[in-house]
């Protein structure tokens, strides 16, 4: 067998990378532990370079069950660059409210590596083994303020879930393989096609699995822990969850659903279909009652999957480019606002949506990137938000899932009156006595600034990344 | 600051001017077209404008209202940078919906001259602000869902892969699904235009709104609604309209009729013009449900003509109110003494609304009668008691308010402003201009709503 280990630059390097920042961060003195971030950052965009220059290199390794398609090297560009906002994002918090960065920063790496491997995955095993992979990082980052109870809780919350479902997901696998007689996605549809399948061992390995994914995309009714552990966790590592280990399951899920189950659509496009609507309503329903701004951000992240399960359901080429592109913007806005919440959270140590009160008066500049954000997710015109959501519906509609869609829209409109409640506070409530004029940190203000400009590009100008994006899904439709 | 808004709005107005006199009348269709621009090409999205003859009145109407609205805003306070930035965002969408002639744009730029409502009446609005904001954005917003749905089973019905207009018009929708989808965009467009029983978050939004946004509200965003029933609604799906024409036709009547009754009761002098636009807007919507020419000729020019009466009225108002502190009509009395100019004005406007012979509105309300004559006779009684209720609370607000001996506590109250003055003036020539020579807007109105008439016709 001849292995192009060209292929897996990125992947060693990334290793490289995180064993450095590791190694490196046992040698300098505490006072200097700044320099790790700006490591981590030169790496990581190191990485999506070397993933860039994958481009008309595409191949694939050890027998077909690790793929690097067009599919996958966009997202092995995209995942980079989400991990240098998250490490940007976190900075400031790190050395405020963590201890050893070193290790932090070393996870944020792995788990990067974990969802590189993901998106490539062309084989159920190859696949689980990744995305625990991205799990045990998350995990541990969950629980990483390690002198708070409520982090703490949120770790031991996630990895007894986690663990759970990782039991569920290989449950419905070891089903799946039992029927169909092969892990490679590939030889599952093949087996499908033919219809030489067990059907009710297949069937019920198919819904143990979505169920077993159904935790990891915090898609209803698994989505019990996701709130309390978004809570609970570091601020950015609650970004992190909602966006990055996100992106990196729906690009595997599309995937597995796209090559190995494509022959089976009818049997599994009514339940995705259905936890798609059930997890919009719960997640929009729920968020209206919360009264701190990272539940509300957990639910409205719930509400999104929901969203992100519709082009799942739809599975179309059109659909495919819709998800990937409400990947991509939905990523872009979260960041947005959780960076907001960081900044707001490191100068004033609150995160009551109450405690907004004022925010235009003390930080114009945070307020409206906040209020942008949240217009966007509310999926309002000129942001990305409309762009991404009048796609994915339409493409969904498209492949007759109109009452779907009607669901979706109404959940949209749903969103729209919580977010308007966020920026209520900081618009119209006026500022408390005590509270001061706030100013914006440089680094972190100006990684936002650009995320914003990138909300707008896809809100504006879709096109610049759409372009991209359908270059890259074909290659699961081939 | 003030001054570069100033210089927009008076460029965006010469444009709007410009436009509307270039439009060639004997070409007619849809002129100044611009490049069709592939905006999303997988989605089949077209970035694509052009004006009509329906949209020409419009197009000049959200120019003089733009203009006179940031004349009358002009002594904002607090955070004016943010105020009038919201307000362009606002004048934004409504000229892209007016222009746009694809379906995505026409929806993205509708949410966009909504959204910006809710801050500019929870920041710089007065009473109950956090209320009327909130209800006017959630019952918009709630209506454009129907109007979502309605377009996107639109595009893929059509399975043309475009949500552009005019290849849209080519698909010939069946009459199953036109019957199922126009009551969608009924509806859904119909509550931004007061549609009864959807109307009430019209008047709590007036009352709530700062005077400019009041009149940039009643003056052209409600005439989005109308607007987009006839764009997208009689267009697409002329089956669909005749199916539902009974269901507008007595709808809208309870809007006339309602509407009037409802001003007849309030005590809040912008909830009086708040109801009247309601009862106003059911003329627009009984002209458009009559599907007749003069009928549909009527309703686009009382969608002109009502813009400039209401916003005048608002601007009224809002002199008022800023020198009285008072929306309260029983403390108010013999006003005219103090304030001449306004009361005069007021009264131009009033009479406009009741529909006298020499103003546009009369102009307007008579073509809608003409049209419903010739269809539901019935109707047109009542369309016509709506009018003499008009006259009734118009006239007695107008009495009450400014005649009669001047009450004490007025002794010192101030006319308007030179700058409102002017703005007003304009308005009220307007008004008078559309009343004694409205041939160039029939005209052009005309040339607007003929296609559309053939494609009814076609079915019918």
């Amino acid at each position: 067998m001849n292995v192009d280990f060209a292929l897996l630059v990125p992947e060693f390097l990334l290793v490289g990378l995180a064993f450095g920042l590791f190694t490196v961060d046992l040698f300098i003195p505490n006072n200097k532990k700044d320099i790790l971030p700006y490591l981590a950052v030169a790496g990581l965009l190191a990485v999506a370079g070397s993933a860039f220059t994958l481009i008309g290199n595409e191949g694939s390794l050890y027998a077909n069950i690790y793929v690097v398609d067009k599919y996958a090297i966009f997202f092995k560009v995209f995942l980079p660059i989400v991990g240098v906002v998250m490490v940007i994002a976190s900075r400031e918090f790190v050395k405020k409210h963590l201890e050893s960065p070193g290790e932090f920063y070393s996870l944020i790496m792995v788990s990067v590596l974990g969802m590189m491997l993901m998106v490539s995955a062309n084989e159920l095993l190859t696949a689980y083994i990744s995305l625990e992979l991205l799990s045990f990082c998350l995990y541990i980052m969950a629980a990483y303020a390690k002198r708070e109870a409520r982090s703490n809780e949120a770790g031991v919350k996630y990895i007894l879930v986690g663990a759970f479902s990782s039991g569920v997901l290989l449950y419905g696998m070891s089903l799946i393989y039992g029927s169909l007689g092969t892990t490679t996605f590939e030889g599952m549809a093949e087996t499908l096609r033919a219809g030489e399948h067990l059907e009710l061992a297949f069937l019920t390995g198919l819904i143990l699995l979505i169920a077993g994914f159904g935790f990891k995309v915090v898609a209803v009714p698994f989505h019990m822990w996701a709130p309390d552990v978004y809570e609970g966790a570091p601020v950015p590592v609650t970004a992190y969850l909602s966006v990055a280990s996100k992106a990196a399951s729906f690009a595997l899920l599309l995937r597995l659903f796209a090559v190995a189950f494509e022959p089976a659509i009818d049997d599994w496009k009514p339940i995705v279909a259905a936890i798609a609507a059930l997890t919009m309503t719960v997640g929009n329903v729920v968020a209206i009652s919360q009264k701190n701004i990272k539940r509300l951000l957990a639910y409205s992240s719930i509400g999104h999957a929901g969203f992100l399960l519709v082009g799942i359901a739809a599975l179309s080429e059109m659909a495919s480019t819709a998800l990937v592109l409400y990947l991509v913007g939905y990523a872009a806005t979260t960041f947005v606002a959780f960076i907001c919440v960081i900044i707001y959270f490191n100068l004033t140590g609150s995160e009551k949506i109450e405690e907004y009160a004022g925010l235009a008066k003390r930080s114009p500049v945070l307020a409206l990137a906040l209020t942008i954000s949240l217009f966007s997710l509310a999926g309002l015109p000129f942001f990305a938000g409309f762009t991404i959501k009048f796609y994915i519906f339409t493409a969904a509609a498209t492949e007759g899932l109109i009452w779907l869609v009607a669901i979706a829209v109404v959940n949209s409109l749903i969103s729209v009156y919580y977010y308007l409640m966020v920026i209520r506070q900081m618009y119209i409530k006026p500022a408390t006595e005590a509270a001061k004029s706030l100013t914006m940190p440089k680094i972190t203000g100006a990684a936002l600034l650009t995320l914003v400009g990138v909300v707008f590009l896809i809100g504006i100008y879709p096109q610049s990344i759409t372009g991209l994006i359908e270059k890259a899904t074909p290659a699961l439709f081939g | 600051m003030k001054y570069s808004m100033a210089t927009i709005a008076a460029v965006t107005l010469a444009i709007s001017i410009y436009l509307f006199v270039a439009y060639d009348n004997d070409l007619g269709g849809y002129q100044f077209e611009t490049e069709k621009y592939h905006w999303l090409p997988g989605l089949g999205v077209t970035f694509h404008l052009a004006m009509d003859g329906i949209a020409a009145p419009m197009v000049l109407l959200t120019g003089i209202v733009m203009v006179t609205a940031v004349f009358m805003a002009w002594n904002t306070e607090p955070r004016a940078k943010d105020f009038f930035a919201l307000l362009m965002a606002l004048v934004c969408g409504v000229y892209g919906v007016f222009l746009s002639l694809d379906l995505f744009f026409l929806f993205f730029f509708y949410e966009l001259a909504v959204v910006p409502m809710y801050l500019l009446i929870g920041v710089w609005g007065s009473t109950r602000k956090e209320y009327g904001a909130l209800k006017l954005v959630l019952y918009l917003v709630a209506s454009s869902v129907l109007v979502w749905v309605g377009l996107i089973a639109i595009y893929v019905h059509a399975d043309m892969g475009t949500f552009n207009l005019i290849e849209l018009e080519q698909a010939g929708f069946d009459a199953t699904f036109q019957k199922i989808v126009f009551p969608l965009l009924m509806f859904g467009f119909g509550v931004l235009a007061g549609l009864w029983p959807f109307h009430t978050w019209s008047p709590d939004g007036h009352v709530a709104a700062p005077t400019s946004v009041s009149m940039l509200h009643a003056g052209v965003l409600m005439k989005l609604g109308a607007f987009g029933i006839i764009r997208v609604g009689l267009d697409l799906l002329p089956q669909g309209a005749q199916d539902w024409q009974l269901v507008l036709v007595i709808l809208a009547t309870v809007n006339v009729v309602y509407g009037a009754m409802s001003a007849l009761a309030q005590r809040d002098l912008k909830f009086v013009i708040g109801y009247s636009s309601v009862s106003h807007m059911g003329y627009v919507l009984l002209g458009i449900a009559t599907l007749h020419p003069q009928g549909l000729t009527g309703a686009v020019y009382q969608m002109f003509s009502h813009g400039i009466m209401t916003a005048l009225f608002f601007a009224l108002v809002g002199v008022v109110y800023d020198r009285a502190h008072t929306r309260d009509i029983s403390v108010f009395q013999g006003l005219s003494k103090r304030m001449g100019v306004t009361a005069s004005f007021f009264a131009v406007a009033g009479l406009a609304s009741l529909g006298l012979p020499g103003l546009s509105g009369f102009i307007a309300e008579f073509l809608v009668f003409v049209g419903l004559f010739k269809t539901y006779p019935v109707v047109a009684v009542f369309g016509i008691i709506g009018a003499a209720i008009t006259a009734v609370y118009i006239l007695r607000l107008i009495a009450k308010v400014f005649f009669g001996p001047l009450d004490s506590r007025w002794e010192n109250l101030p006319d308007a402003s030179n700058l409102e003055k002017a703005s007003m003036l304009s308005l009220v020539a307007v008004l008078i201009f559309g009343g004694v020579y409205p041939q160039p807007f029939t005209r052009i109105i005309d040339q607007g709503i003929g296609p559309i008439l053939d494609r009814v016709n076609a079915v019918a």
